[in-house]
């Protein structure tokens, strides 16, 4: 890989140690990839976590001196003061993970988002921009809907990337890269997110990792279908990368998509397939302890939804109901009188705070329910039933 | 008994020098569905199911599933002191780049040879990042 004369002074350990260590990780990635040369980014989100891996990294280079060079924001971890006063059992050693990496993020300079989805207000890419950005909705959402390149990053890349502002040049920085892979003709009735949901998490399975693309969409979907179906589609395959002609940027037609070549493989996904995906992600139980929403983090109008939903209702008793969003959305529900709602039926609605967080520990033990397979996933909880928003509210008003 | 020894060319992802002996999967690997105390797979239904990984240099094709579980979970092994001790693989990307990184293990692909046909469980292989070379002693009694 070909390195300037300032990349090997860094390398030399001359801005210190947490760049060195930065730049060091990206030529390990250039070459495992038999990259050329490294590209600037300009802008990078970090999949930050309360997770000693993602401690040991943030720490390795804040101690070491490193900065963000280039805006970078933050994944959430969760809203320590918040759940501490709610709950005793939190494990000290795991509160101290979380609040050490939150620490050391905001030494470095990041923008403390603590959003996943960050594209949407405090880091916001641009057509073309070449940025690195990891976390699951994050990457397919830049590269298709936006039109930004970035590779499917790890947490530990996307924040060495935003502290050197490069990244090496390989993968989907490379146009003939971006070519579709899979033709995925859709005939099936899209209704809202919920069925995106469904539908993402049917490709993702069936192609494991490509560049699916989708025919046969009918009509414009929402920011939120979008979002969940790249959460969704990264989570049960690897899908860093898909075209919606017609509704993506990069290409108006599938041939042009294709580059063309000839689809590798071709799938249909009829109401019988997400009938059945959604089949699969039920359990057994009726009675639940809590419903979970936001993961990904609720935007503005889901919250907005929500309040929609328990205006004038109450949560049952032995239920605990969560939406997880975003400081900047929660700031305008709760101008909006959301916020108010949702509290007043007996729900939370919680900012910084990711599913896949120690401050759950409440709940190891419980059944819940959920509109997202991804949380269903992290096995956090006993068990997690999945199903539509509103059918997760109507359960935490009845109780089961 | 002898053992004959074979001396392959590698390609140096992650550097460092790492030596044990060879366990070999033929599906992709997730770091995080071993037992982080022991390294003992508990992937069901996986081939490696129930196998120890602590200590061997791993022969495998890919790694899998999300980032942050994939990293942690190879990180919480080195933490118990039973990572293994080099990997071996045949498709790498960004996220298996990254866990070898933070715990410091050597990481090569692109053998000369296909490594499921000249690798098996249970030989001794010195991995020699740095050189480029991977070197393979076959505990085959050899007639």
């Amino acid at each position: 890989m070909y390195l300037t004369k300032e990349e090997e002074r860094i390398l030399g350990g001359e801005s210190g140690e947490g760049t060195q260590k930065a730049l060091e990780l990206l030529v390990a990635i250039g070459d495992a990839y038999d990259s050329e040369k490294m590209i600037p980014v300009s802008r990078a989100h970090a999949a930050s976590s309360g997770q000693e891996g993602d401690l040991y990294f943030v720490e390795l280079l804040a101690d070491g001196g490193a900065r963000c060079k280039v805006p970078t924001s933050t994944n959430p971890v969760y809203d320590i003061p918040y759940f501490h006063k709610l709950f005793e059992k939190i494990p000290e050693d795991e509160a101290d993970v979380a609040r050490r990496v939150m620490e050391a993020y905001k030494r470095m300079g990041a923008i403390l988002s603590w959003s996943c989805l960050p594209y949407l207000a405090e880091n916001i890419p641009l057509y073309s921009e070449t940025v690195a950005f990891s976390e699951s909705s994050a990457t397919p959402y830049v590269n298709s809907v936006i039109g930004a390149r970035t590779n499917r990053e790890a947490a530990q890349s996307a924040l060495a990337a935003g502290v050197i502002g490069k990244t090496p040049l390989y993968g989907l920085h490379i146009k003939e890269n971006r070519k579709g892979t899979h033709l995925v003709k859709v005939d099936a009735n899209l209704k809202d997110e919920f069925d995106y949901t469904l539908l993402g998490y049917y490709v993702g399975r069936r192609i494991g990792y490509g560049v699916p693309v989708l025919t046969g969409i009918k009509r414009q979907p929402s920011t939120e279908e979008f979002i969940n179906f790249c959460a969704m589609s990264n989570v049960s395959g690897a899908i860093s990368m898909f075209y919606m002609p017609g509704f993506t940027v990069e290409a108006s037609t599938a041939e042009e998509a294709f580059q063309g070549d000839m689809p590798r493989d071709k799938i249909t996904v009829t109401n019988k397939e997400l009938k059945q995906a959604c089949e699969e992600l039920q359990t057994t139980s009726s009675k639940i302890d809590f419903v979970m929403l936001g993961c990904p983090h609720y935007t503005l109008k889901q919250l907005e939804e929500v309040a929609k939903l328990l205006k004038g209702k109450k949560i049952h008793d032995g239920v605990s109901f969560w939406v997880c969003t975003s400081a900047t959305a929660k700031v305008l529900a709760e101008r909006n009188g959301y916020v108010d709602v949702i509290e007043k039926a007996g729900g939370h609605v919680v900012v910084d705070t990711c599913i896949d967080e120690p401050c759950w520990i409440a709940y190891k033990s419980k059944v819940g329910m959920t509109d997202s397979p991804k949380c269903a996933y992290y096995r956090r909880f006993k068990e997690v039933r999945v199903g539509r928003l509103q059918d997760c509210v109507e359960a935490a008003v009845r109780g089961k | 008994m002898k053992s004959s020894e074979i001396v392959l060319k590698c390609h140096k992802i992650i550097g460092g020098y790492g030596e044990g002996e060879a366990l070999v999967s033929h599906e992709p690997i997730c770091f995080y569905l071993t037992d982080p105390k022991t390294g003992i797979v508990r992937e069901k239904d996986h081939e490696l199911a129930g196998k120890n990984i602590a200590g061997k240099v791993l022969v495998f094709p890919s790694g899998k599933a999300s980032s942050v579980v994939q990293i942690d979970g190879l990180f919480k092994l080195a933490s118990h002191n039973v990572a293994p001790k080099a990997l071996i693989v045949k498709d790498v990307e960004t996220v298996l780049v990254v866990s070898a990184f933070m715990v410091k293990v050597p990481l090569v692909d692109r053998l000369e040879k296909d490594p499921f046909e000249v690798i098996h469980t249970g030989d001794f292989i010195k991995v020699d990042a740095e050189k480029n070379t991977v070197t393979i002693r076959k505990q085959k009694i050899l007639t």
